[in-house]
């Protein structure tokens, strides 16, 4: 499945519903690192359906969850079990880097 | 045995990709190592990738995006057969020709690539602090991407440490945000390009601490503020602030050639005067990685041509290059 698209109004529904693993990617349009790691991103959402979600959040049009989840620094990716946030990752990196992380996860 | 290459570029900036566009033009086909994704400025595309606007770059009148040109030299080296390959380079071994370069598992057996010419375009990365919070607080207050990190500081002060161009830099992209930002700089004067510095003195949102090194990080989870210590008269003080963005300099990306490239004390690879040759034949060397005075993109893509040039020379007088390569002379 394709990364899908979550915001301030729909996060806690699209996020408590799922019953996999969601990866949560803060981003904006601006971002250098995160328009690169997109695609790779893109790339884990097909391989690993089933068993995890990839869920994009623009830090520019919701800022209230940023700021929930005290995001300062972005790319940062954090995965969501069972509703509650169980890792995360600052910074872009690369696809094998990336899933060496997610293991726990996708293992 | 794999495949003899005519060239692999190690490193996609614009030393790399200039030579990637010049040795493809000339048919030998090379493969670019690019390096793999990470928010440093190591990272495929190079120190580019973190910048906004590139107004010095010739050929475009009112600037461009780092980002945007980086993905234009690419496109370039694409368009006339460049391979790329999204990864870094773990181990090289220079001690037989054709050369062997590792990427991936290092303890290999075999390289994963042979090839008969080596460009080394690893550019320059840069350097953090050296403080021991440094690690557990970077994302979390402490930065070295101010276009990143930067919206995330939205009416706060912060800190920029450093006084080259980046530094100035950084710290006119945080003004958008920023309430206030403090130039740390060690000395008592900027060593950045005198339009940088005028920029800098006439933005009242910028002001600067002279002759202060950063000693330490407070803040427990998120940056709170930092200690400072005044490298003349040794006195200390505490500035809170709530981000910290550090610019104070690069450091070159050779450890990968230690004790095989000739390099000089701070680690920059050392190229024969006049050319790009290293101490190794068949290694070429372009870009920061060799260059620690002009350290521009312009500077970097021009040895990047050079080394391209060189190396098919050099190809074309051992043999090494494919025969239509070597009967045919190029038409720059």
């Amino acid at each position: 499945m394709a990364p899908t698209t979550v915001s301030d109004a729909t996060f806690e529904e699209e996020i408590a519903a799922a019953s996999e693993p969601v990866l949560v990617d803060f981003w904006a349009e601006w971002c250098g690192p995160c328009k690169m790691i997109a695609p790779v991103l893109e790339e884990i959402a097909e391989e690993y359906q089933g068993k995890l979600r990839i869920a994009k959040l623009n830090v520019d049009d919701n800022p209230q969850t940023a700021r929930r989840f005290d995001v300062m620094s972005i790319p940062t990716l954090i995965v969501f079990q069972d509703g509650q946030p169980k890792k995360r990752m600052v910074g872009a990196k690369g696809k094998n880097a990336l899933l060496a992380d997610l293991a726990e996860f996708v293992g | 045995m794999t495949e003899v290459r005519n060239v692999v570029v190690v490193g996609s900036g614009p030393a790399g990709l200039t030579a990637a566009i010049y040795t493809a033009r000339a048919n030998l086909s090379p493969l670019v190592i690019e390096g793999e994704l990470s928010s440093t400025t190591d990272q495929p595309g190079g120190q580019l990738m973190l910048t906004t606007d590139v107004e010095n770059f010739p050929g475009f009148v009112e600037g461009i995006m780092g980002p945007d040109l980086m993905g234009n030299f690419r496109a370039q080296a694409a368009r006339f057969g460049a391979e790329f390959l999204t990864d870094k380079v773990t181990r090289i071994d220079f001690s037989s020709r054709p050369y062997g370069l590792w990427v991936g598992d290092p303890s290999a057996p075999e390289p994963s690539y042979r090839t008969s010419s080596v460009i080394v375009a690893t550019g320059a990365r840069s350097l953090m602090l050296g403080l021991p919070q440094e690690e557990q607080l970077l994302g979390h207050g402490l930065s070295t991407c101010a276009t990143c990190d930067g919206f995330f500081f939205r009416g706060q002060r912060i800190g920029v440490v450093g006084g080259g161009d980046s530094a100035i830099e950084e710290a006119i992209f945080l003004t958008r945000f920023a309430e206030k930002v403090t130039i740390l700089h060690r000395r008592d004067q900027l060593r950045a390009s005198k339009i940088m510095q005028e920029r800098a003195f006439k933005n009242d949102k910028i002001d600067f601490l002279w002759n202060v090194r950063v000693t330490d990080l407070k803040g427990d989870g998120r940056l709170e503020g930092i200690g400072l210590e005044d490298v003349q008269t040794g006195e200390r003080s505490d500035l809170e602030l709530g981000g910290l963005f550090v610019a104070i300099g690069h450091r070159p990306n050779t450890d990968l050639f230690r004790g095989v490239l000739d390099m000089d004390d701070a680690g920059y690879l050392v190229t024969q005067p006049g050319s790009t040759a290293t101490n190794i034949p068949g290694v070429f060397a372009c870009g920061d990685v060799q260059d620690h005075t002009y350290r521009q993109a312009i500077t970097a893509a021009g040895s990047g041509c050079m080394a391209a040039i060189d190396a098919e020379r050099w190809l074309e007088a051992t043999g090494a290059a494919p025969p239509d390569i070597a009967e045919t002379p190029t038409d720059w």
